[in-house]
């Protein structure tokens, strides 16, 4: 069922209108240059998160969050450590099922299916939304056969052709292409990121998840990886969690920015929505003032 | 030196800055203090018990080599016992014997040992109460002394439910039981050492549990299931204890079978040996002994080799 709806969306998207043009704004005081705020207008959502709470052993650890994110655009989740971000990200591809003690209320719609209904299968759901996490962790085999491990598993039949296409399409392709049989470990850091962007695409997600992919890394393969994510966002829906928001400026169509809220005896912490909006409104015109406080670097 | 200032000024500041100096240099130089002294007898104090330890071994390689050198020679492995001719005898149906056990344990403890471990490391929910007996239980069968594991063996395996009487079979279960725990220890521990970061990369990408485990998990855990295996086969390779309640029986001239028939193994034999009057019978027991050494410093340096070599750096 889930199948159904990921491939009507996909056509719906490849029908859709191309994005906006991306003057070069000012953010004064944030970044210079062009952004890619422009969100498109119109466009579908892939997700849609209605009073989304996340609750590890009874402690919520990020409430109420109710945003949709849309289809082909790179989506921004900034905010404050602690606020909940990567909370959030893997609540989007149900891999808080795997911290026995997480609890999610609410409801989080996947092309209008709920993904945390009882009948949804995990697995499945993770076919479909792939994620690339902070430390790159590619696994102790060779470059092939990392990139080869998801269509193999899956049961896709032209498993050399994916390899090469996700290969290609991480700009990673003509740099490996001569050691394919190495080990994976011998890479450097940003490059073995983009293996893990490499093997993630090489099962044909709809959406890529991205928990602070460049944090690890050095300036220069953070901007290849930039690079990279606006290639891809032409084919794939990012939604990528970032604690530099100078990253979210120049890469996000969209930013949802969270801050960490106490409670009156400050015995429990929890993240909150507090804006949701096109980047380039985040970063110039922000409507709350704790926004515009963040954006600008009052408050860290 | 500043030509503005006068030359007195410039002498005491000299004196100043060397003065300083000297007492920077005196501070940081080392002092007989007690704690230095505490942590040199620390250290000599360990190396007294490397010591000990490396000479109790050369003893027991020496003593046994230079009293059973005489009875050296290709006959021991060829050659059966013999009650009559000490120069004729030797260990064949013994190491035959303690070939088909050790065959037999790696065919029961590897899959059982390793399933155990996979159930225990990534199905079971460590906060259940039965999990953690189960846990509880098997570092305790680690320590159990190995003749209960004979006495078990005759009860279930032998007689009992099993009834396989006393054949070589018998031998390898109870063996296997012995060496269980340790196999599941060690596995537990390697699979464990394989990062979380593997299994979620791996189930991130849409991979079931299982296929995570057959695929990621297990084969980065060989190196160190391998070592574990070889090493509990070393030591089920010297148990003679429960041997000896199973029907190891210490006198087998035949070459033995594995279901049928009496058998014996190496550490038996060298007991028989040993335990015979005749000065030249303790000669064969101890070239026996210096036999089985240089079989089990085999395995434990391959085991070991084996580790350095394929150990994986997270």
């Amino acid at each position: 069922m889930l199948e159904k709806v990921a491939d009507q969306a996909r056509r719906a998207a490849e029908a859709a209108s191309g994005r906006g043009g991306t003057p070069a704004v000012d953010i004064s005081g944030v970044a210079e240059g062009v952004t890619h705020g422009h969100a498109r207008q119109g466009a579908k959502t892939v997700f849609d998160l209605e009073g989304l709470t996340v609750s590890y052993a009874a402690k919520p650890a990020v409430k109420d969050v109710s945003m949709g994110i849309h289809e082909n655009e790179i989506t921004a989740l900034i905010g404050p450590s602690g606020c909940g971000k990567s909370t959030l990200i893997r609540c989007l591809n149900r891999m808080n099922d795997l911290i026995p003690s997480a609890a999610v209320e609410g409801h989080c719609f996947y092309h209008g299916q709920d993904l945390y209904a009882g009948e949804v299968d995990p697995v499945e759901v993770r076919k479909r939304i792939g994620m690339v996490f902070q430390k790159p962790n590619p696994f102790p085999k060779s470059i092939f056969d990392n990139v080869a491990f998801g269509p193999r598993v899956l049961g896709f039949p032209d498993v050399k052709e994916r390899v090469e296409r996700a290969l290609r399409s991480a700009a990673l392709w003509d740099e490996v292409k001569d050691r394919m049989d190495s080990n994976a470990y011998g890479m450097s850091g940003g490059q073995q990121q983009r293996l893990c962007i490499a093997r993630c695409i090489a099962v044909d997600p709809d959406v890529i998840l991205m928990d602070e992919p460049c944090s690890a890394l050095d300036p220069i393969s953070t901007g290849r990886i930039e690079d990279l994510m606006l290639e891809l966002k032409e084919q794939y829906s990012i939604v990528i969690v970032t604690h530099n928001m100078q990253q979210a400026a120049r890469v996000s169509n969209r930013t949802a920015f969270l801050i960490v809220e106490l409670d009156a005896e400050e015995d429990n912490r929890w993240g909150q929505l507090v804006e949701y909006d096109e980047t380039d409104k985040i970063f110039t015109n922000p409507s709350d003032s704790r926004t515009e406080d963040y954006v600008t670097g009052k408050v860290g | 030196m500043s030509p503005r200032f006068p030359r007195l000024t410039s002498e005491r500041t000299s004196l100043a800055t060397a003065g300083a100096h000297a007492a920077v240099a005196t501070s940081l130089k080392k002092r007989p203090g007690s704690d230095t002294v505490k942590g040199q007898i620390f250290f000599a104090l360990l190396l007294f018990a490397v010591a000990i330890a490396m000479l109790a071994l050369a003893a027991v390689i020496l003593q046994n080599a230079i009293k059973g050198s005489s009875a050296f020679g290709t006959h021991l492995i060829t050659d059966g016992p013999s009650t009559i001719f000490p120069e004729k005898a030797g260990f064949r149906p013994a190491i035959i014997g303690s070939l088909y056990l050790m065959a037999g344990v790696i065919l029961f403890v590897v899959p059982i040992g390793v399933g155990a471990a996979v159930y225990l490391e990534e199905y079971a929910d460590g906060t259940r109460w039965w999990n953690k007996l189960i846990e509880l239980n098997i570092q305790n069968l680690a320590a159990v002394p190995s003749i209960i594991y004979g006495i078990l063996g005759l009860a279930f395996i032998v007689r009992g439910p099993l009834d396989l009487g006393f054949v070589a079979l018998a031998g390898a279960l109870t063996l296997s039981l012995l060496v269980l725990p340790t196999v599941i220890i060690a596995a537990r521990e390697a699979i464990r050492a394989v990062p979380p970061s593997i299994r979620e990369g791996s189930l991130a990408l849409g991979a079931t549990q299982w296929q995570t485990i057959r695929r990621q998990v297990l084969p980065a855990s060989v190196p160190g299931i391998a070592t574990g295996v070889i090493l509990a086969i070393s030591r089920a390779l010297g148990e003679a204890a429960p041997l000896l309640l199973v029907g190891a029986a210490t006198f087998v001239t035949f070459d033995p079978q594995p279901l049928s028939g009496g058998y014996s193994a190496l550490p038996t034999q060298i007991f028989n040996y040993a335990l015979r009057p005749q000065d030249e019978f303790k000669v064969v027991a101890a070239a026996g002994v210096v036999l089985m050494l240089i079989v089990l410093l085999m395995m434990n340096s391959f085991a070991i080799w084996l580790r350095n070599r394929y150990e994986q750096q997270w």
